[in-house]
């Protein structure tokens, strides 16, 4: 399980999160969604320890983490934008990862083919189109096994069969009981897919509960009418 | 350790690709092979060397240094989302650029001069001060490109300021040098200066080579000093260990910032 317990982030006058408290349980697909600004990217940057919060904590099975680089032997990353050593084949960057990573290693076997980058894996980094590339960072963050896999708009830039096996996939490890934190903006996608919905706005945690909940609370059919009233109600508060 | 040399060597070999260090290295082929062909002695090679030495490398080495830190930094945060302390990362990319600029160099003018025979003992030893300031200089200036890079956010700003930097150590330093000697040339000046040419890493490699060379009776009762003192081993000590500060410094001011800044 994992834990944060009022996390304040700034970056200069912009409060990028305002005191987020929420647990991320395991065998559950958790959503962070929002606009675009709400504070979503560092949430999630935050826990993998690219960000530091300048207040709060992060917990992982009750065990502090903050600043603490072994904890990332049980992460796996997917970041919104992925970039690799232009110099490296596929194959290469697999390598140079697992030789990083040590022990802990695996082959990522499984999502090559599911993804079908087998023809890919011999080709440079920089000749691959960034659909290919993002496969190959959702790849680099599974590959090991990770118990938190946490996935930074997974699906930007996937074809939809790609995008449809993601999901699958995902279920699969969500029955295997592992903590699942995805971040998006693509609502409909969330709705699908994830047990829980944390709504991000102005770095504040505006709604947390099922994607269902959300609907009823606000009378709409679908979350992302919900999320579209919540945005409304609030911009009219601030009226 | 082993997590640092991959990323070493990952570092080494991205800077490769771009055929950078070779040319970096054939400069200093090119540039030795031509003294010898059109000079005469080894001992005028080496003087005329020297101030190219003192100019080239920590450019060369400031400017890549601050260049390829941000051509990596989107790589690095690949590297940071692993199970990697930040230090290792910081100091793995360090050292495969460090060695790789340091190794060119070494090549590049370490192969002239020995193609045309330094027999004697005494110009092997003129060389290869030579090379360890190229050396120190090339760790000296990449640790400052990283020291200013890690701090700013604006590649732009972080170039302007290690151009600003080198151009202040490289030139302007020895001009306020001599404004100082000039105003106070009443007084006798040999020890304070000393005292400042300690304070800069390039005067440093650069008065090291000088008194190898025997040329300094030419510079008088100051060269005498001088030469009294980096002549004795306390003051080659002194001197190994301000270079060697002058290395650690910048990269322990890195190394902190580098740990404590968001990515």
């Amino acid at each position: 399980m994992v834990e944060i317990a009022g996390l304040k982030k700034r970056f200069g006058s912009i409060r990028a999160l305002d005191g987020i408290s929420l647990a991320i349980k395991p065998g559950e697909i958790t959503a962070v969604v929002g606009p675009n600004a709400a504070g979503k990217s560092t949430l999630l940057r935050c826990i993998v320890g690219l960000v530091y919060p300048d207040a709060g904590e992060i917990r992982i099975d009750g065990l502090s983490i903050n600043g603490d680089w072994r904890c990332r032997r049980r992460l796996g990353y997917v970041a919104q934008t992925a970039h690799f050593p232009e110099s490296l084949s596929v194959r290469e960057l697999f390598a140079f990862i697992r030789d990083i990573r040590g022990a802990d290693s695996g082959d990522g076997k499984e999502l090559i083919g599911l993804f079908g980058l087998e023809g890919a894996l011999d080709r440079p980094v920089r000749q691959l189109s960034g659909g290919t590339r993002q496969k190959i960072s959702i790849v680099l963050a599974t590959m090991f096994d990770p118990e938190i896999l946490i996935m930074d708009e997974p699906t930007a830039g996937l074809d939809p069969l790609s995008s449809q096996r993601q999901k699958k996939w995902l279920e699969r490890e969500r029955a295997r009981g592992k903590t699942i934190l995805v971040a998006s903006h693509i609502i409909a996608e969330v709705e699908e897919l994830s047990d829980r919905v944390i709504f991000l706005l102005d770095g504040k945690v505006y709604f947390d509960g099922a994607p269902g909940e959300a609907a009823r609370l606000t009378g709409e059919r679908t979350l992302e009418r919900a999320i579209a009233a919540m945005m409304e109600q609030r911009s009219s508060c601030g009226r | 350790m082993r997590q640092m040399m991959t990323v070493a060597r990952q570092a080494a070999r991205e800077l490769m690709r771009g055929w950078w260090v070779a040319s970096y290295g054939l400069f200093f082929m090119l540039l030795a092979w031509a003294l010898f062909a059109f000079g005469e002695r080894p001992a005028q090679a080496v003087v005329s060397v020297l101030d190219l030495v003192l100019l080239v490398i920590p450019f060369v080495s400031i400017v890549v240094g601050v260049l390829s830190f941000y051509n990596s930094r989107e790589f690095a945060e690949l590297l940071l989302a692993q199970p990697v302390a930040r230090s290792t990362v910081f100091f793995g990319q360090y050292l495969g650029l460090s060695v790789s600029l340091a190794a060119a160099f070494t090549v590049g003018l370490g192969a002239p001069f020995a193609w045309y025979g330094w027999s004697t003992r005494d110009q092997a030893g003129t060389l290869l001060v030579l090379l360890l300031a190229g050396i120190f200089l090339t760790f000296i200036f990449v640790a400052f490109a990283f020291a200013i890079a890690v701090r700013t956010e604006n590649r732009l700003k972080a170039l302007g300021a290690a151009i600003f930097l080198w151009l202040f150590l490289a030139l302007v330093y020895d001009g306020l040098l001599l404004a100082v000697i000039m105003a106070f040339s009443a007084y006798p000046l040999e020890k304070p200066l000393l005292g400042l040419c300690v304070l800069n890493p390039l005067d440093v490699a650069r008065i090291l080579i000088l008194l190898r060379l025997d040329v300094a009776a030419l510079m008088g009762y100051t060269g005498a000093v001088f030469k009294q003192f980096f002549g004795s081993t306390l003051g080659l000590g002194l001197a190994g260990a301000c270079l060697a500060a002058w290395v650690a410094l910048p990269v322990l001011a890195g190394v902190n910032a580098y740990a404590r800044r968001d990515f």
